[in-house]
């Protein structure tokens, strides 16, 4: 049983010498076609190399322009040529220069001998499997293609464009289902003759000519014509990558490419000298019956497609900065942001700490610095409570510390008091939860026994920093989920609402809450709030003031009675 | 153009310089004791030919220099602050030397840190990004500190300087766009935290873009924070994914910064009159160390990309 190698080189000719040389020595003939682009002098360099090698010979040489059919007339004559030479060929495998066998010649040799009559080709359908990265599947077989895509770029894609407003349509000959693959196959005697010798050949070479990319076609649908025993699978390990060229493989994937079991890779990285060295060394025979299994490093590649092309949410970096319109998830994990409940409880961050645990920060955004929590004033990542770095990018701050405690829950507390130049950025995060009570900012004004004419004066501002705070909010653009009580609602059941909250968090706890926190003492805040209109305020975030007498009758009840009730 | 008349050459081996060769770019002063790391640093990662711009050293870097094979000098006595901080005579010297290849610009305390660098040479890196025609490399700048105070610290010449300052800050940095280039626009890390708090706008940008596939239509607009045409600035993805990023490692916090801070508010030639070392002289005395709990230390590239720090875009 003997294999042929067909080798399309145009770079690296060293390697492609070197790997030549390895399948002659091993007794497999080797038939090399060279891109006339490269210059002549390596080319000479190149034959001369493999001069004294019996199984080596070369094709004339044909210049290759990616995506057109010159790379099939080069394999097709470079078959032809094998197959005429070598007589006692049963199967040709295609290879390129950068080429790499990565089991021995004669495991190879005796898996095909396993399989006398299968041809291995990728070969799929257009319907089933998009094998494109970037469009033209079908469309390859329907359209012409008369410009090169890589010299002519304007013009190839306009012709695509006006043969699609035309409708135009190029008919496929007779019998023939167009299917797609991997340009690297392994075929049996048998099939490879009936294509080059098949009587309809002309017909098939005149559509090809015209079909996008046609090396990836036109062995695969021809097999699927002629060939009676196709496993639609590559023996040559090779991937796509997110741009779509072919992964490049270094001496650091020994390993990986040892556990693929493939015969072949494509492509290696020239310079990688312990995979050539590794790899072409003769061997003793380590698996002899393993199938190729790619799918054992198929995770790496799917890694690495799912990060160049999501990359990591909510982390902002040198190479990645996703503007705020396409990004669904601006920051690391979900959090919370609670507004008004320090104001009305003793203790808030610290009953939230115990219930939901994670980092129950205090107002990260307040106007002397982070209250982180604990009291820290540095976190993980090197981030300081410092108003100033916090101010000059609050953003920034934010999604640096989401995504330094990522994994762990974590909620602040925000305030009119506050800087508002993140909440903007707030609304537009799903990932954020907020719960605003409104009206709380009177309370801080009160305990700090203002006199009537200060007192006014602030918080007719911060009343007007929550109607601005509550538009953006209420804006059908807030992406975060929101709740808002106004003072008197929340007031009226708190502890009800705190279990609603809770729930919210995904806690421990649909169970009911054992302790809530102590609400701040509220006995004059009544006449606090009568004095306030009196001085001529206008006061609407409350809720439906004047409500002194629910504030008064709430007052007389214990807390922690409520919570049991 | 004007600036090339400042610039005497001292000793060029450009010659010798390869098509294929990589090149790197550095503007020096009195960096003696730096150099050996530096240059075997950089000629394991592949530098085919090193271009130095000597501006007035006195503690014999030129003379070091002079000696080694792949090495072209030039010297200038003019202004650094003039000169754009010697951007406008590596601009010149990129003109003339490094169309058509890949170059890298870096100072002598620069240290560049890409994915797979311990197992792949730089030239793996290039010829990826020729396939892909990605034509920039953007990195952030990493500033390094030792856990002691400064002053205690001593590096040996030819020694790793990170062997000692082998801490950094993983977490602080802030991002934006720069309108003007469209490039990244990154601060923070220890020298925003300990001298910049009050200011943070005015702390260093550290978004830097080191390696390019030269041009002779290029130029670096402002340091190599920012390149001309502007599209080459646009080394990160706006989309969601990551593109491929490194981290350049700063060895600017070892043994002799107090002194040298001290010299370079004297001779004010550093950018916006050098405001940066004022603030040093003013915030660091001489026992503070720029060490917090929260400081990792430097293990390995693979480490700098799971903090997010760096990335390895799509190359596997």
């Amino acid at each position: 049983m003997t294999v042929g190698v067909i080798m399309l080189a145009h770079t690296a000719l060293d390697r492609a010498s070197t790997v030549a040389r390895y399948f002659a020595q091993n007794g497999c003939p080797v038939m090399i076609h060279c891109d006339k682009s490269t210059p002549l002098e390596d080319y000479e360099n190149f034959v001369r190399s493999l001069s004294g090698v019996k199984l080596v010979s070369f094709v004339d040489r044909v210049r290759v322009d990616w995506g057109t059919w010159t790379l099939v007339s080069a394999t097709l004559k470079a078959s032809e040529a094998l197959l005429e030479k070598h007589p006692e060929v049963q199967h040709v495998m295609l290879a390129s220069g950068s080429c790499l066998p990565l089991r021995p010649v004669s495991e190879l040799r005796d898996y095909l001998a396993q399989h006398p009559k299968t041809d291995f080709i990728e070969s799929v359908t257009t319907r089933d499997v998009r094998w494109t990265i970037g469009g033209l599947d079908e469309e390859r077989f329907h359209l012409r293609f008369p410009f090169s895509w890589k010299r002519h770029r304007r013009f190839f894609d306009r012709y695509v464009a006006l043969q699609r407003r035309i409708g135009f349509r190029r008919k496929i000959p007779r019998g023939l289902i167009p299917h797609l693959g991997s340009q690297w196959w392994c075929l049996t005697r048998s099939t490879l003759t009936s294509i080059l010798e098949g009587p309809r050949r002309a017909e098939f070479d005149t559509y090809f000519k015209r079909v996008w990319i046609p090396d990836e076609s036109y062995f695969q649908t021809l097999v699927r014509y002629y060939g009676r025993d196709v496993e639609s699978r590559s023996l040559t390990l090779s991937k796509f990558d997110f741009h779509g060229k072919p992964h490049v493989f270094y001496d650091d994937h020994l390993q990986l490419l040892r556990n693929s079991d493939c015969f072949m890779v494509r492509k290696v990285w020239p310079n990688a000298n312990r995979l050539y060295r590794e790899f072409l060394r003769p061997a003793a025979s380590r698996k002899p019956a393993a199938d190729p299994n790619p799918g054992k490093i198929e995770r790496v590649f799917a890694q690495s497609r799912l990060l160049r092309h999501q990359g990591r949410r909510g982390l902002y970096m040198t190479s990645r900065f996703p503007c705020q319109a396409v990004s669904n998830r601006l920051t690391a994990a979900p959090y919370s942001v609670f507004q008004g409940f320090t104001d009305i409880f003793e203790d808030f961050e610290g009953w939230l700490a115990r219930v939901a645990g994670g980092h129950a920060h205090g107002h990260l955004f307040a106007p002397e610095g982070a209250e982180f929590s604990a009291g820290a004033t540095t976190v993980k990542g090197g981030l300081t409570s410092d108003a100033g770095l916090r101010d000059h990018n609050p953003k920034s701050f934010l999604t640096n510390l989401l995504w330094n405690l990522r994994g762990e829950r974590q909620s602040f507390q925000f305030s009119p008091r506050d800087n508002q130049a993140i909440l903007r950025f707030i609304a537009d995060d799903p990932n954020a939860q907020l719960s605003v009570i409104t009206g709380t900012w009177a309370l801080p004004l009160f305990h700090a026994g203002l006199d009537a004419e200060e007192a006014r004066k602030k918080a007719a501002y911060l009343q007007r920093v929550e109607a601005s705070q509550l538009e953006i909010l209420q804006s059908p653009h807030c992406h975060a989920r929101v709740r808002i009580w106004s003072l008197t609602d929340f007031l009226n059941a708190p502890a009800d609402h705190l279990q609603l909250l809770t729930g919210d968090l995904g806690l421990r706890s649909q169970r009911q809450l054992t302790e809530i926190p102590r609400l701040k003492n509220l006995e004059g805040f009544d006449d606090f709030l009568i004095n306030l209109r009196n001085a001529g305020m206008q006061i609407q975030l409350l809720g439906t003031f004047p409500q002194e007498m629910a504030l008064r009758q709430f007052h007389s009840k214990d807390p922690q009675q409520v919570a049991a009730k | 153009m004007r600036k090339r008349k400042e610039l005497t050459p001292v000793s060029t081996r450009v010659a010798r310089v390869q098509p294929n060769d990589l090149l790197l770019f550095c503007t020096l002063r009195n960096e003696r004791a730096r150099l050996p790391y530096f240059l075997s640093y950089y000629r394991r990662l592949g530098i085919g030919h090193f271009f130095f711009v000597d501006n007035g050293s006195d503690d014999g870097s030129r003379e070091y220099l002079e000696a080694q094979p792949d090495v072209s000098i030039w010297t200038s006595r003019a202004s650094y602050s003039e000169a754009r901080f010697g951007m406008d005579w590596i601009n010149w010297l990129l003109l003339r030397y490094a169309h058509g290849h890949w170059a890298l610009v870096v100072d002598a305390d620069e240290f560049l840190v890409y994915p797979f660098c311990d197992t792949r040479p730089l030239r793996a890196l290039t010829d990826w990004m020729d396939a892909l025609n990605v034509k920039a490399f953007g990195t952030m700048l990493l500033d390094m500190y030792p856990k002691e105070p400064l002053q205690q610290v001593n590096t040996e010449e030819g020694e790793n300087p990170f062997d000692q300052a082998c801490w950094f800050d993983a977490g602080n940095y802030s991002v934006s766009v720069n309108q003007r280039y469209q490039n990244l626009w990154i601060q923070g890390g220890p020298r925003a935290r300990a001298f910049f708090p009050d200011n943070a706008d005015q702390a260093p940008a550290l978004n830097k873009i080191p390696l390019v596939k030269w041009n002779r239509s290029y130029v670096y607009a402002s340091s190599t924070h920012a390149l001309l045409p502007r599209d080459l600035n646009l080394t990160y993805d706006t989309q969601g994914g990551e593109r491929i990023s490194g981290v350049l490692m700063h060895a600017k916090f070892t043994g002799d910064f107090p002194a040298r801070a001290a010299e370079e508010v004297v001779r004010n030639q550093h950018y916006k009159d050098s405001r940066e070392y004022r603030a040093y002289g003013a915030k660091m005395s001489a026992d503070e160390s720029l060490w917090t709990p929260w400081s990792e230390r430097y293990v390995s590239w693979r480490q700098l990309e799971v903090l997010g720090l760096m990335s390895k875009g799509s190359w596997i």
